[in-house]
């Protein structure tokens, strides 16, 4: 997009830059192999970020981050305590009947509470910012899985070669 | 603190040309920022620019842009359309404001 100056300035370095002028062509790529709640939102939080800069994204469910779109599971991810040390509570506490049922639970507060959407909202927001979402095909033949069982805004399910070719000189990130 | 001229007007910014003073700011500046950043104000862009503006008053902080679909009830998609790639930061901009600090 060019830029019109249509207002004289004396300044014009002040301007920001919001790199509408370079084709900065940048892309990422965000690989989500874990199924746990605390694990979906590194990966979901780094796509929205780099939407909103501008930059291309492409999201890859593999094995146990399907669990993140499979529309069975994906409104139901959870979060343990039990080989967790980031907790610092006791490890036999964690495996005490109904602890991760808890555990989930004060984890969802606290993320609602700093005005973070749902794993299936910051989803919908994702792709309402033109982002990416890929499953992939060796983990839905593994699990039994087809398009009807997944979120609808999936584009596809690829094999990693596919992926790996759709996200040609892109930086990736796997989690 | 830099001073930059917009049009008529003499205000203060960052050294990443985001206004500084919530108090410098007035329509006519809005239009002339929007324009310096290649976009034209239409209606559909004045609501988003005046619920930030109203919003920074009443929170102390630059909305996101979750915040600004959420409570506007704009989508997402049509923010990314009205400000194209940074829609969080070029309304912040236009709105003269500074930039968001939230991750969403």
């Amino acid at each position: 997009m060019t830029t019109p100056m249509t207002t004289p300035m004396t300044a014009p370095g002040f301007i920001p830059d919001f790199g509408d002028t370079a084709a900065s062509g940048r892309k990422l790529a965000i690989i989500c192999s874990k199924g746990n709640l605390d694990m979906a939102y590194p990966g979901l939080i780094l796509a929205t970020a780099a939407l909103g800069e501008g930059v291309e994204t492409h999201l890859f469910f593999t094995f146990w981050g399907f669990d993140m779109i499979t529309k069975s599971r994906m409104y139901d991810l959870k979060f343990t305590m039990l080989g967790n040390t980031a907790t610092h509570m006791p490890q036999g506490l964690g495996g005490l009947p109904g602890m991760t049922a808890l555990a989930t639970r004060q984890m969802k507060k606290q993320i609602a509470e700093i005005g973070v959407p749902t794993v299936p909202e910051l989803l919908e927001q994702i792709v309402d910012s033109s982002g990416h979402l890929w499953a992939c095909r060796m983990s839905a033949n593994m699990m039994h899985l087809d398009e009807s069982d997944l979120y609808d805004s999936i584009e596809g399910i690829i094999s990693a070669a596919d992926f790996i070719e759709k996200t040609d000189n892109a930086q990736i990130i796997f989690i | 603190m830099p001073v930059t001229a917009i049009g008529t007007a003499t205000v203060h910014v960052d050294a990443e040309g985001f206004l500084t003073e919530y108090d410098e700011w007035d329509e006519q500046l809005g239009r002339e920022l929007a324009a310096a950043i290649g976009i034209e104000l239409t209606d559909a862009h004045w609501v988003p620019i005046r619920f930030l503006r109203n919003d920074f008053l009443e929170q102390g902080e630059t909305a996101t842009l979750r915040r600004v679909s959420t409570l506007t009830g704009i989508p997402v998609k049509q923010l990314f359309t009205l400000f194209p790639s940074k829609p969080a930061k070029k309304m912040a901009y236009i709105a003269g404001l500074p930039k968001p600090q939230g991750c969403v």
